[in-house]
């Protein structure tokens, strides 16, 4: 068998789905569990460590008969922002989608002010993305902002 | 949120200010009111704040509702862990309107989307304190006839006063002049200042506290230098006594200059100032109490005032 025939059969083939790329590898669990992979009755693959030219080591994710809307995948854009979406039907890639940073963040982020009410109240966080291009957040609740580096995920 | 609450002073637009400015000037000639009669107001202090909550609770009385509340979360339910929304939900049961300071940051906001019932933010930590800033800007009316195009010069703590960053969006819409005067340690943050940039809003940074600006001044606004917001103890000694203000160094000030003074102070006003006609940050407090009448009633929807 030829090298190149061994790399394809790591990962099965999806029928129709949606194949998840280019993952980091240290952020692959956490974006499985921000689609709600864990709640899912789909078949779902899940890779890691593949060897990538572009990042060195990547994650993978795919998942059989799902084709996600804006607003849940862009849930994953603050931890990995060059995924690359491949839309699966009939066992070709008919699309190839990047995600953005959505305008707001509802239960991902952790608001990094102790005193925010957020830390103290079981209640949901909300961020508004106040600069796309650098990531930067601003807390609706206590109204601190938080440069993308300081970012903590929940 | 509900539609009416009162979180954080950049909700208002230019006519929502000159509205409620114009409401508290008529509470001003007559404080005595019974604009309320009938309704239930709810002071909930989780931190103690004598002066704001005296002045809710008068506002209220003037108007002739009653009060309820607490002054000290240490003897409700929150001590024992309830959550902020149960209070506020229960509270919500009774009253008209709910007055709340809070130690935590974003907790009125908070408070506002769980309830239906008005709320009026007291403080919550060092986020906002929305009718400081009402009494601020009807005090500046009111000494200076106007709020246009006027010069005003702030001096102390303004990386961490509250009060300076929501006096500077409350009056963005008149077309101010800004001096920043600050010890390096505490001096205005840069997001305060891309406000300004953003709203065409002149201002210059100055660390020494002279005359020479003083007399260019409509407007000065003394905050309390903290010793506990240092870092660097041996800054603060150098400083401290820097950003005082004494009677001498008013002699060529402005007939129409005002000092004020968010309150309490430690010794950045000397006590040679207040007999000075200029010293204003005791009248200052008592405009608190018209401005928290119109905010009430601003918020509660009435408007034949």
């Amino acid at each position: 068998m030829s090298s190149q025939k061994k790399k394809e059969l790591q990962v099965a083939a999806l029928e129709n789905g949606t194949a998840i790329d280019h993952i980091p590898p240290e952020h692959l669990f956490k974006v499985a569990s921000l689609l709600g992979l864990d709640k899912m009755d789909n078949t779902i693959t899940i890779g890691n460590n593949f060897h990538s030219k572009k990042m060195g080591r990547k994650g993978v994710i795919k998942i059989a008969d799902k084709f996600f809307e804006e607003d849940e995948i862009n849930r994953i854009a603050l931890i990995a922002p060059n995924v690359v979406l491949n839309v699966i039907r009939d066992y070709e890639v008919v699309e190839k989608k990047k995600i953005s940073l959505p305008s707001e963040l509802k239960g991902i982020v952790k608001c990094n002010n102790p005193k925010c009410i957020t830390n103290n109240e079981p209640m949901v966080s909300r961020f508004q993305v106040v600069d796309k291009e650098r990531g930067t957040i601003k807390c609706c609740y206590c109204e601190r902002k938080i440069n993308k580096e300081d970012i903590i995920i929940k | 949120m509900n539609a009416k609450s009162l979180v954080s002073i950049d909700q208002y637009s230019k006519d929502d200010l000159l509205r409620i400015l114009e409401y508290a000037r008529k509470f001003e000639e007559n404080p005595n009111r019974r604009l309320l009669e009938g309704k239930v107001g709810a002071t909930l202090f989780f931190e103690p704040s004598t002066r704001t909550r005296l002045s809710f609770e008068t506002a209220i009385n003037r108007l002739g509702g009653r009060v309820i509340g607490f002054q000290d979360a240490s003897t409700t339910s929150s001590s024992k862990g309830e959550t902020l929304k149960d209070t506020i939900l229960i509270v919500s049961n009774y009253a008209d309107v709910i007055v709340m300071r809070h130690y935590l940051e974003g907790a009125a906001r908070y408070a506002a989307e769980v309830t239906g019932v008005p709320i009026v933010n007291a403080g919550d930590g060092a986020n906002q304190h929305p009718s400081q800033t009402m009494l601020d800007l009807y005090s500046i009316q009111k000494t200076q006839g106007k709020l246009e195009d006027l010069t005003i010069t702030m001096v102390g703590d303004l990386k961490y006063g509250r009060t300076v960053h929501s006096l500077i969006v409350g009056m963005s819409h008149f077309n101010p002049t800004f001096h920043f005067i600050a010890p390096d340690e505490l001096r205005m943050p840069d997001e305060q200042k891309r406000y300004c940039d953003l709203h065409g809003i002149r201002y210059y940074e100055h660390t020494a506290f002279t005359e020479e600006i003083i007399n260019e001044s409509d407007i000065l606004y003394m905050t309390r230098v903290q010793r506990e917001r240092f870092t660097d103890l041996m800054e603060y000694e150098r400083v401290k006594n820097v950003y005082i203000l004494r009677n001498d160094m008013l002699s060529g000030s402005r007939d129409n200059l005002r000092i004020l003074h968010p309150l309490p102070r430690v010794n950045e006003i000397a006590y040679d100032v207040d007999d000075n006609p200029k010293a204003y940050y005791m009248q200052q407090a008592q405009n608190g109490l018209y401005a928290r009448e119109a905010i009430l009633c601003d918020v509660l929807g009435i408007n034949n005032i």
